[in-house]
């Protein structure tokens, strides 16, 4: 194959993963670029944050701090914590990114939780390159977002937004993708362990610090797993 | 804010997620051995992180009003009955999406 027809097919086996993406960043993008816009900024500033950021819920937040009065280290400190889930991606991705050559820092920089989501649990074809498969999920994914964040800064509220309720599209892809996940696993003490902590961190910490809380919970029970396998693969 | 100050806060954001996304890579470069230890925990966390970003998507419900939290369980439910029956991620997507579009509407 030509580098050319690696490519193309790359493209090909990638498209359909990020079409349910699309509808629900180009909704949830035009949201933002709306907010933006209604909140009194040029268009520039939602295009270029979505660009630059590129992590949804962080972007909403900087969007109203940019409103109230500088405090650069605030913005630094809540932006870690809202997208500290990021470091479980990473050390999830540390072998599957392995190789890509130069395509593996936009790969990392690039990795939302939907294409980190779609580039773990996807079946990528035989003979389709991983390298091309994930970079352009991830490329997608991201002109989508930023394209609705474009569009929705330009044309503000005279986009109708009558297509309420489109952002569930985001709920039902991390549904269908746990159960995938779910399918591939021997055992599901981590998919139990991640789902009841966080239930219980949202009612005891809140929407703010549950992700983290949980996440280090998650920790705790893998080393109390991973210590007793030790153990007793030791008197073996 | 003036310009510079909005450009030094959206740059705080900048660095603050670049940051989240590339510490595990920096700390354990491709080049070197990775402990056994992070290897298993890499292969561990998938299952919580999924299940971790479905509460997520889920942790704006409104328990105060029927119609703060029944379309979106009720569309969820149907969403992950009809993959585990008919595993086809484009059919339950749609039929879960346009389900609760038609609740909530």
């Amino acid at each position: 194959m030509t580098p050319h027809q690696v490519r193309w097919r790359a493209f090909k086996a990638a498209v359909p993963y990020t079409l349910p993406i699309l509808a629900g960043f180009a909704f949830l993008g035009l949201t933002y670029g709306i907010y933006m816009h209604q909140s009194g900024f040029n268009f520039i500033y939602p295009m270029l944050m979505s660009l630059t950021i590129f992590a949804g819920s962080a972007e909403f937040i900087v969007a109203n701090l940019l409103l109230q009065a500088f405090n650069p280290v605030g913005v630094f400190f809540i932006t870690l914590i809202i997208n500290s889930r990021h470091l479980f991606y990473g050390l999830s991705m540390l072998d599957r990114y392995r190789h890509t050559g130069w395509k593996k820092p936009y790969l990392i920089f690039g990795m939302c939780d939907e294409s980190f989501s779609i580039n773990y649990t996807a079946t990528i074809p035989d003979g389709v390159d991983r390298g091309w498969f994930m970079f352009f999920v991830t490329a997608l994914n991201q002109s989508y977002w930023v394209g609705g964040a474009t569009l929705g800064g330009l044309f503000g509220s005279t986009i109708p937004t009558h297509i309420k309720g489109l952002g569930f599209v985001m709920t039902a892809l991390f549904i269908v993708l746990c159960i995938n996940q779910l399918r591939h696993e021997s055992n599901h003490l981590s998919s139990k362990a991640g789902a009841i902590l966080a239930i219980v961190m949202l009612l005891i910490v809140g929407q703010t610090y549950f992700i983290p809380a949980t996440m280090i919970l998650v920790i705790l029970v893998f080393t109390i797993v991973y210590r007793q396998k030790e153990l007793t693969d030791d008197h073996h | 804010m003036t310009i510079i100050e909005q450009i030094i806060t959206v740059s705080m954001a900048v660095l603050a997620t670049v940051l989240t996304r590339f510490l595990p890579f920096l700390i354990f470069p491709g080049n070197r051995q990775t402990p056994r230890f992070i290897q298993q925990l890499g292969t561990f966390l998938p299952g919580a992180i999924m299940a971790m970003l479905v509460v997520y998507c889920y942790k704006d419900l409104n328990f105060g009003t029927p119609s703060g939290y029944v379309p979106a369980i009720i569309a969820g439910l149907v969403t992950a009955g009809l993959h585990l029956w008919k595993n086809n991620m484009f059919l339950s997507i749609a039929v879960g999406t346009v389900l609760y579009m038609a609740l909530v509407n």
